[in-house]
């Protein structure tokens, strides 16, 4: 611990590639409780806040646990100095945690539903991303990680189901990272939390309660901007992230029992992105789908398949396939006909396929 | 509403908790029972407290009414609060899905404001819409099919719960997204000034809300421009779970708008509210802004997934039913000045009760919006954006 402390008031040295010190993936234990993803969550706040004492998380009603429970114990843990309610102002909690953060706290807001991100907006994307570059490396707010529940609910509608990762996509200077499971959110978390860049967590509200996997109870961080390769395939190439994994999961499947190899990757880190992993395997399989809850145009996945198509052009055996929301509004009856579900991706598959 | 004269002649001393000074014209009794529809008398009540006021002289709290209003403001609480209810039953049984944020124990401030305003001034307000709605003229049916999703809702089933609008008689909503309602009503108002129509905005907040700085930006302009806006802050003491002194260094939402007047007015007295709005129209129309903070309470918790009592004691939440109930209010005055029977009154709730249920039932025979209404109303109609289906080559449409 006293190594990471070191580290900490060394934030401006350099690091290679800007990434944050990982423990090797492959060696880390595998055993542990099965937890889902609010109690990885929390073990890894918890974690975050016993290894610095200079870390604080805030929020709208975090102090009770949270309306997720991702907060639990933690105040009666670590004292209401460090883990606090703020009132209703989410751009006020943003702001006040990238003054905290340049003073080389590590602040870790949450922001209680994506979809209210957007108060915010102005202090995340004006002066967040902006700081470092601005003052001249003088001053940074590395320590301010955003994490914000996201994605459709089966429920929620207009205001509690939005994916608004592509907005923050468009920023040079944060970095954003979406987990798909209890065990990588964890590891994950704790990544962004270290990360010396502003960093934007969003959660998969949807997986909250219903994920469940062995989480190994020590600290562990798992590296930011490295894609995994989650199966093995060889005809066409799967990326997606959060929830909408376990769904493209299941695509994959039923394609498998049609005789379709597919190759599933989870990209984790939206930007900067693993463009590397990804080219990889499209040079292996020569098509690409994309999928994502988010509306179709201007979504992260426009990103992916111009970059792809840039550097796979000649390998492209069909045109890149999206399979992401409709571009309307979060609806609220609609939702089954707006999300990007199996049979769609199904489709897409064979029409690549069959291109 | 038939009021049976037979049997009436006592002249039981009814408990009389507020200091009532009846005109002369009131004092007969014979003349009482047909008081139902009785607009001429009138009727000078006290309201429960007087009002506080912030750099601006508050009205006085003897507030005039006619028993017909009176009778109005009973038949319409009840008719809210029975609709709320049974919202929160429909909701338990997973017929209406979604976000339900109900308004039970606050009907006095919608019912109040309406009495003091037209159909031509506007309200907005948060996403605490249901019984607002009613009382802009929304019929249970639009409500309930709303509600559960289906096509005879305000918003074509849409909108759901937190998304109600009524064009027609000024209802402006509605609003998921916390204090962003604020601005768009004193956008409202500016409107109103252009239009020269004498009419006014009532912006709608709550408690959690007042804290977001749009608020204030809005306000500033308003102060500025000399807007006919009215903002209404709900006070209904917590935020979510979050009490108001724990969230507000100055919980004295009325006083918040620093240079902008501000009236401190008892939200659960249906009475004051018609004269503090009453007196907030006339004042905005001469000099700008003003903000009045209304003192009241939700039964319920904050929305259907919170059961309102981890951060409240039931004895609190039972106490405020039993010491300020808006609807047992008005019912005390209306035996206490013999304007009607208990049953009459009873036979008021039973009415409710079957309005409601009727509506319901034919709301749950309505059908759902077909699919293609998800692409509807995105642009304005005829605008030919394109959308694709999965695979971008077979299904294009043109959104209509």
């Amino acid at each position: 611990m006293a190594t990471r402390l070191n580290r900490l008031s060394r934030w401006h040295s350099v690091f290679k590639r800007g990434y944050s010190t990982s423990a090797d993936e492959h060696k880390l234990q595998r055993s542990g409780k099965t937890v889902n993803l609010f109690t990885a969550i929390n073990q890894a706040l918890s974690l975050a806040l016993e290894t610095d004492p200079r870390a604080y998380v805030f929020g709208e009603d975090v102090r009770f646990g949270g309306v997720f429970r991702c907060t639990t114990g933690l105040a009666d843990r670590f004292g209401k100095s460090r883990v606090f309610n703020t009132p209703l102002c989410e751009q006020g909690i943003v702001g006040f945690g990238i003054g905290l953060a340049a003073m080389g706290n590590r602040a870790i807001a949450e922001i209680q539903f994506a979809d209210y991100i957007y108060p915010a907006f102005d202090q995340i994307v004006n002066e967040a991303a902006k700081f470092r570059y601005r003052s001249g490396n003088q001053f940074n707010c590395g320590g301010l990680t955003i994490r914000t529940p996201y994605g459709a609910v089966g429920h929620g509608g207009h205001y509690h189901s939005q994916s608004p990762e592509a907005f923050f996509c468009h920023v040079p200077g944060l970095k954003v990272v979406v987990p798909r499971s209890p065990h990588q959110a964890k590891g994950l978390l704790l990544a962004c939390i270290r990360d010396p860049n502003p960093t934007i967590f969003l959660e998969p509200k949807w997986l909250y309660r219903l994920a469940a996997e062995e989480v190994p109870e020590h600290d562990y961080m798992l590296p930011l901007s490295q894609a995994e390769v989650i199966r093995e395939g060889s005809d066409i190439t799967l990326v997606g992230w959060g929830a909408q994994l376990s769904v493209m999961e299941q695509a994959c499947v039923d394609a498998e029992k049609d005789g379709i190899s597919c190759e599933l990757i989870d990209l984790r880190t939206l930007i900067p992105w693993d463009k590397e992993t990804v080219e990889a395997s499209v040079k292996k399989t020569g098509r690409l789908l994309v999928s994502h809850e988010a509306p179709v145009t201007g979504g992260f996945g426009a990103e992916i398949s111009a970059s792809i198509a840039e550097r796979c052009f000649l390998r492209l055996e069909a045109p890149v396939a999206r399979i992401c929301g409709l571009d309307t509004p979060f609806p609220l009856v609609f939702e089954p006909f707006y999300m990007p579900t199996k049979n769609k991706i199904l489709d897409a598959i064979k029409a690549t396929l069959n291109y | 509403m038939a009021l049976s004269r037979a049997a009436y002649a006592s002249r039981s001393k009814l408990l009389r908790p507020l200091t009532t000074s009846p005109s002369s014209t009131s004092s007969s009794l014979c003349r009482s029972f047909s008081s139902a529809t009785d607009d001429q008398t009138v009727l000078s009540i006290e309201t429960s407290v007087p009002f506080t006021g912030h750099k601006i002289d508050p009205p006085s709290r003897t507030v005039e009414t006619t028993p017909k209003e009176l009778m109005g403001f009973f038949t319409d609480m009840v008719l809210m609060r029975r609709m709320e209810i049974s919202a929160d039953s429909l909701y338990k049984a997973k017929l209406i899905r979604g976000f339900c944020h109900l308004y039970d124990g606050q009907e006095a401030v919608a019912v109040g404001m309406e009495a003091a305003i037209t159909k031509k001034d506007a309200i907005i307000t948060a996403y605490r819409d249901h019984c607002t709605f009613l009382g802009r003229g929304g019929t249970l049916l639009e409500t309930f099919s709303e509600l559960m999703g289906r096509t005879p809702g305000c918003s074509k089933g849409k909108g759901g719960s937190m998304h109600f609008y009524k064009k027609e008689n000024g209802f402006y909503g509605g609003h998921g997204i916390v204090g962003a309602q604020v601005p768009l009503g004193i956008g409202i108002s500016f409107a109103q000034k252009y239009n020269k129509e004498g009419t006014v905005t009532f912006a709608s907040y709550g408690d959690g809300a007042a804290n977001q700085g749009q608020l204030f930006e809005a306000l500033n302009i308003a102060a500025l421009w000399d807007l006919p806006a009215i903002l209404v802050c709900e006070n209904n003491h917590y935020g979510m779970g979050t009490a108001e002194w724990r969230a507000a260094k100055s919980p004295a939402y009325y006083k918040r708008g620093d240079y902008v007047p501000g009236l401190k007015v008892d939200g659960m007295d249906v009475l004051a509210v018609k004269q503090a709005c009453k007196f907030a129209k006339e004042y905005v129309l001469q000099n700008g802004p003003i903000i009045l903070e209304m003192d009241t309470y939700r039964y319920h918790g904050h929305s259907m997934s919170d059961p309102g009592s981890t951060y409240r004691t039931r004895d609190e939440i039972s106490g405020v039913r039993q010491e300020r109930d808006p609807i047992e209010r008005v019912r005390k005055l209306i035996l206490s000045h013999e304007l009607a029977s208990e049953k009459d009154l009873k036979d008021i709730e039973k009415n409710a009760r079957k309005e409601v249920d009727e509506a319901v039932a034919q709301a749950k025979e309505s059908p759902m919006p077909d699919p293609s209404e998800m692409f509807t109303n995105v642009y304005v109609k005829g605008y030919g954006v394109e959308a694709f289906g999965p695979d971008k080559k077979e299904m294009r449409a043109v959104l209509p």
